[in-house]
């Protein structure tokens, strides 16, 4: 901003560094995915090679394109389950932040314990549960529990009571506009870029989520992207040709959650999250 | 549930129920999804199978309650107080030394100085958009000694080559991982509460003669703490559940049990031993331990640092 301002040159290194070390492995998956199958391990390791499109093809020929099928599922149990979790969060954060009424508080300290039980003393009695109704293995079976996010409602709470002003829901309320039609036309408006914020953070959270497909699905027609690369690198111990697959699908894994992250970068509205601990 | 307080403004008729309406869909997805599954897991702690006869045959198995005896077990399970203590050491690794560098990252960010910041900031954020499994695949594919470019120089340099995913290591090549995945997000979680601060206390700190780095230490250092311990709880709890990475690493080495963290042996308990009685005893203890660590960590700080604030 100051151009008058000299550079400091060690800061200036230290992030040039950290810079540096985090791109490291990115720019190695991009060289490796140009590799022929034959030079992987026998070519310096960051000596480009010009199999970019064999590869893909490779990985699109797998199993009659397995690899876009995961993706297609990723993207759907991302992009389903972050939509259907932020309009859930927008209701509730709403309601606990406009409403006053019994048991308010109880509820809201139950969401936040929500926040920090573990994964795992949840996803397998959840598999056990499913299971008695026969849901296991099935796309339900991870897009409803992904639905539920303690922590997107918290955050949507936190919002609606900074966002949506008191005498904005009184006066729709005086002009006798039903609770639903004042949610919907007036406060959701003005949560719209929060919610924005938590849609793009369970997009993340369930994209990144490994556990939760891991134990329920078994059919891998149904896989997500990082458990179909996991299941993929497992059995290239015995066929060391499917490394190249991994990596070239790895690559690609990558590829959409970047553009994500550029194109909405005004809505990685991360304050909120140190609101956490302002309150 | 009806909390003993002053009744709410007087409203209209069925206007009392309309919140209620708005968090009925939050509330039976959350009691299906969080809380059932909760109170069956305290049920299956509390049960064991028992076998008659061979044991063969539909009615041979049946379920009988136990009483604590799973968590006795567990308790004196070698092996379960070996994978805490490893993720706890895996833990003291990784939590400062990520938020020792977001940190760093973060007061350089906001340094006047420092060049090149807009596209450090990006390159450092970028592993956050790389989900835990194939950040593990990059390392891994990295680690691995025909790949590695490190193990490459090594051995044109004449020198040792160093097995990285040996027993001796393996902690480290996990933790780094971890440290890769999170450093990012974290330095952003910290500079976005050093942004938010007056820039006018700076400018008058530095018209009393304060250096940069003073400024850093005395008073950009203490205004972050509140970010600083929200992102340390939410690493702690992270780390504790480390899962995937360990997973994706086992098949590319020895050097990981298949009860190296907790949470591995709760998988390998339930899906791979087929006990879901004792694995549902160790993640109530587990979910028990990992609440108590946070909750304990923010009473400490809080009456450290926010005691004498608010």
């Amino acid at each position: 901003m100051n151009g008058r301002t000299a550079r400091a040159p060690l800061p200036t290194a230290v992030m040039v560094l950290g810079a540096l070390y985090c791109l490291l492995p990115v720019a190695w998956v991009l060289v490796a995915a140009t590799k022929p199958r034959a030079d992987l391990f026998n070519s310096f390791t960051f000596a480009p090679g010009w199999a970019l499109l064999t590869n893909v093809g490779d990985l699109t020929a797998y199993r009659d394109g397995l690899f876009w099928r995961w993706t297609a599922n990723t993207a759907l149990y991302a992009g389903a389950g972050a939509l259907l979790s932020a309009g859930l969060s927008g209701l509730t954060g709403y309601a606990l932040a406009k409403f006053r009424f019994p048991g308010r508080t109880v509820l809201f300290n139950v969401l936040l314990a929500g926040v920090l039980v573990p994964g795992i003393t949840l996803a397998i009695p959840q598999y056990l549960l499913l299971a008695r109704v026969g849901l296991t293995d099935s796309y339900l079976s991870v897009l409803l529990p992904s639905i539920v996010s303690p922590f997107g409602m918290y955050l949507a709470r936190i919002y609606a009571a900074a966002a949506v002003p008191d005498e904005l829901l009184e006066v729709a309320r005086t002009d006798g506009a039903g609770e639903l039609r004042i949610f919907g036309s007036v406060a959701l408006p003005v949560m719209a870029p929060g919610l924005v914020t938590i849609f793009l953070f369970q997009f993340v959270a369930i994209w990144n989520n490994f556990l939760l497909p891991y134990i329920m699905l078994a059919d891998d027609r149904k896989f997500p992207i990082i458990v179909g690369l996991y299941t993929l690198l497992s059995e290239g111990v015995t066929q060391p040709a499917l490394y190249t697959l991994v990596i070239t699908g790895s690559l690609l894994s990558i590829v959409p959650l970047a553009a994500l992250f550029l194109s909405l970068q005004r809505y990685w509205r991360i304050d909120l999250l140190s609101g956490v601990v302002k309150g | 549930m009806a909390a003993a307080r002053p009744a709410p403004p007087p409203r209209r008729g069925r206007g009392r129920l309309v919140p209620y309406a708005f968090l009925a869909p939050a509330i039976v997805l959350f009691t299906l999804f969080v809380v059932l599954p909760i109170a069956y897991t305290a049920y299956l702690s509390l049960l064991q199978v028992q076998v008659s006869g061979l044991g063969l045959g539909a009615g041979a198995r049946h379920e009988v309650f136990a009483a604590l005896q799973n968590y006795a077990v567990a308790v004196g399970d070698a092996e379960l107080w070996a994978s805490a203590l490893r993720v706890l050491a895996y833990g003291a690794v990784l939590v400062p030394t990520m938020l020792g560098l977001a940190l760093l990252f973060a007061l350089l960010l906001d340094a006047p100085r420092t060049g090149l910041r807009r596209a450090t900031r990006l390159a450092i954020f970028l592993p956050y958009a790389v989900p835990g499994v194939v950040a593990t695949l990059l390392w891994g594919f990295l680690y691995l000694p025909a790949v590695s470019p490190f193990q490459y120089v090594l051995r044109a340099a004449g020198l040792p080559v160093v097995d990285v995913l040996g027993p001796r290591s393996i902690l480290f090549a996990v933790a780094n991982i971890g440290l890769w995945g999170g450093v990012g997000f974290n330095m952003i979680v910290i500079y976005t509460a050093l942004r938010a601060v007056s820039r006018e206390l700076y400018e008058s700190a530095r018209m009393d003669g304060c250096t940069e780095l003073q400024l850093a230490l005395r008073i950009k250092v203490p205004l972050v703490t509140p970010a600083l311990v929200m992102t340390a709880v939410f690493s702690m709890i992270a780390t504790l559940q480390v899962f995937s990475e360990p997973t994706t690493l086992r098949p590319l080495t020895n050097s990981l049990s298949s009860t190296w963290t907790p949470l591995l042996k709760i998988y390998r308990d339930a899906f791979v031993r087929n006990d879901i009685y004792s694995a549902a005893a160790t993640s109530i203890l587990f979910a028990l331990v990992t609440l108590a660590l946070s909750f304990g960590f923010l009473r400490l700080v809080q009456s450290r640092a926010f005691g004498q604030e608010r």
